[in-house]
């Protein structure tokens, strides 16, 4: 009786619930559900160059495309990225919010500058390091003993040669990134209990013990969630390679990335609309894959506090 | 290792110390940590300074030193935004991101006070499909997405920069979590005094989430401001382009302007500046709200 009448009051809750979630329902199944699936099936057809009259291509073009040297040459760019810019910028992060954590006069000023590229949009600082990086206007190759030092910056240009393309787009990136990793352990740091400190000072330990007892362990929740945002930042990263390299230094491409490979304007499979969600779709996988990998292996080693 | 000044302070009597004053350094060690924090500073602010020099200096003089601020104008500034067409391209940005921000809020708070308040069948299976939606990169959506904003008819308009961002996961997960932990009394009373849904969230549940609307607003905005491949992807005549998409025009049309494109950057990047200077606490609370452990 009571579980009778408890079922039809949630029957009775279902019109205002439908009212209230219809309209998040209707996006997210459009633009999230709708496409992911669609991209699924597109990526096993063959399209013409406008990308209509598709026709099906069989599943294993799935797997052609994955050992596909194009594919393969993108996924390592892209994980050669990530290993440059997430260990970079976590390092920076934590670095420069512990720099800044201490009480000292004036310190607001620092933190601000520390944390102003957070309000730089990819395409913004992109052109700001395209400026600094460029030959022959650009500035860092107007300081005459940093270029006699690394000749590379005149001449072809950190941009324009093979070996250091890809450093400078990822530098360039964790500039940018820098902001928003400061700001989060910086709240962080600000969240663990001077008691901490306090009790293992008593106990004698210096000041660089405490960080590697104290703070690292305390921080383990942001840090996780910072190696978890760069990296996927990392595999996503677009707009700086489309504005600093188009993807080249070619016949290289040495910067052209996942995502530069499925939506870039120089990409060798640009305009065939089933290799491109065939990628995208790859990338997908490849991302769920990372994301699980992480929560298991850092997860576990994760203190949460109490 | 030499003692840490924070130790002595201590080592007599445990003392409650106010803050982090706490292991404060003193004499050269101040003095160091300060010409530390002077020269990354001078590293972090080194493009933002070369991007303004090169603004305001007249084109010929760019070329030659574009280290050294030695002369001054204006002229660049107004060719940028004219010739780049700025005005218009924020105009646009800012009509997309309001419309997005005020949408995603609206859906969030919806759908998140559905989960946290209603009872209804399938409303556990629906809230996974809801995050797993979280687990989809936008890039893996877009080449489907672009198609369906193509058959609308909606390439070169603002529905069609706005449409796929106008609901959240994220939004309405985080507006359930705070509803969550809303006291059922609340509830109860509000219902003895004979308010709906509709009364009890306009009148009582919206003004105690508002920190967290505000964080999700300023998120939501910050986020439709910066897209970059979305309009890039569906805009093809230059009048519908966004500042994002309008600086990857600027940049080709400039290639021997450098100070021009300079210009257009930096008139690109001020109003979120000056934004992030006015909200800079809910920007904390927004961009940390996604990092609270539980």
């Amino acid at each position: 009786m009571v579980a009778r009448t408890r079922r039809r009051q949630r029957w009775r809750g279902l019109p205002a619930a439908l009212a209230l979630l219809g309209p998040s329902m209707v996006v997210l199944a459009t633009f999230v559900l709708y496409p992911l699936g669609r991209a699924i099936v597109l990526g096993q057809q063959r399209c013409n160059v406008q990308g209509r009259n598709c026709v099906s291509n069989g599943w294993d073009q799935y797997v052609d495309t994955f050992v596909s040297s194009e594919f393969q040459h993108a996924l390592w760019v892209t994980v050669k990225f990530a290993l440059i810019t997430v260990p970079l910028g976590l390092v920076l992060g934590v670095g420069l919010a512990v720099l800044a954590d201490k009480y000292l006069r004036g310190i607001s000023v620092f933190r601000a500058i520390f944390s102003s590229t957070v309000a730089t949009s990819v395409a913004v600082s992109s052109l700001m390091w395209l400026f600094l990086l460029q030959p022959e206007i650009g500035a860092l190759s107007n300081l005459g003993w940093l270029s006699d030092l690394f000749p590379v910056i005149k001449n072809p240009g950190l941009l324009r040669d093979p070996g250091t393309a890809l450093t400078a787009v990822a530098l360039s990136s964790v500039w940018a990134s820098l902001g928003f990793t400061f700001i989060l352990v910086t709240a962080g740091l600000q969240g663990i209990p001077d008691e901490l400190y306090e009790a293992a000072a008593i106990d004698g330990a210096t000041s660089s013990r405490r960080f590697r007892h104290v703070t690292l362990p305390m921080l383990g929740p942001t840090l996780l969630f910072v190696v978890i945002v760069l990296t996927t930042r990392a595999f996503q990263t677009y707009g700086e390679i489309d504005l600093l390299t188009s993807g080249g230094p070619k016949p290289y491409d040495s910067t052209t990335t996942l995502t530069y490979l499925t939506y870039g304007q120089e990409s060798i499979i640009r305009g065939n609309v089933g290799l491109q969600a065939a990628t995208a779709v790859l990338l997908f996988v490849v991302l769920l894959v990372l994301s699980l990998l992480q929560l298991r292996g850092i997860g576990k080693r994760v203190h949460y506090g109490t | 290792m030499e003692p840490d000044p924070g130790d002595r302070v201590i080592a007599g009597r445990v003392r409650r110390l106010s803050g982090p004053a706490f292991g404060r350094p003193t004499g050269v060690r101040l003095a160091g940590r300060y010409l530390l924090l002077l020269v990354i500073s001078f590293v972090v602010l080194f493009p933002v300074y070369t991007t303004v020099v090169a603004a305001l200096k007249p084109g010929d003089r760019v070329l030659q030193n574009p280290l050294v601020p030695d002369s001054f104008t204006l002229d660049i500034l107004r060719e940028a935004w004219t010739e780049g067409r700025l005005g218009r391209f924020i105009l646009n940005s800012l009509v997309v991101a309001i419309v997005v921000t005020v949408c995603q809020v609206a859906t969030s708070v919806m759908s998140g006070y559905a989960f946290a308040m209603l009872d209804f069948p399938g409303r556990g299976v629906l809230f996974v499909v809801f995050l797993a939606t979280l687990l989809v990169p936008l890039e893996a959506t877009l080449v489907v997405n672009r198609r369906t904003i193509d058959t609308l008819g909606w390439l070169n308009s603002y529905q069609g920069l706005a449409a796929p961002f106008l609901a959240t996961a994220f939004g309405t997960f985080l507006l359930r979590q705070v509803f969550l932990s809303f006291p059922p009394d609340l509830r109860d009373a509000a219902r003895i005094d004979g308010a709906g849904h509709v009364r009890f969230l306009w009148n009582v549940a919206l003004p105690v989430v508002r920190p967290t609307v505000g964080a999700l607003a300023l998120f939501g905005f910050l986020s439709s401001w910066n897209q970059y491949l979305w309009p890039n992807l569906i805009t093809t005549e230059s009048d519908m382009n966004t500042v994002q998409s309008g600086l990857r025009l600027l940049r080709y049309s400039t290639l021997d302007k450098p100070n021009l494109l300079m210009a257009g950057t930096v008139i690109a990047a001020v109003p979120i500046f000056a934004a992030l200077l006015a909200f800079q606490r809910q920007l904390v609370r927004g961009l940390t709200a996604g990092a609270v452990k539980g």
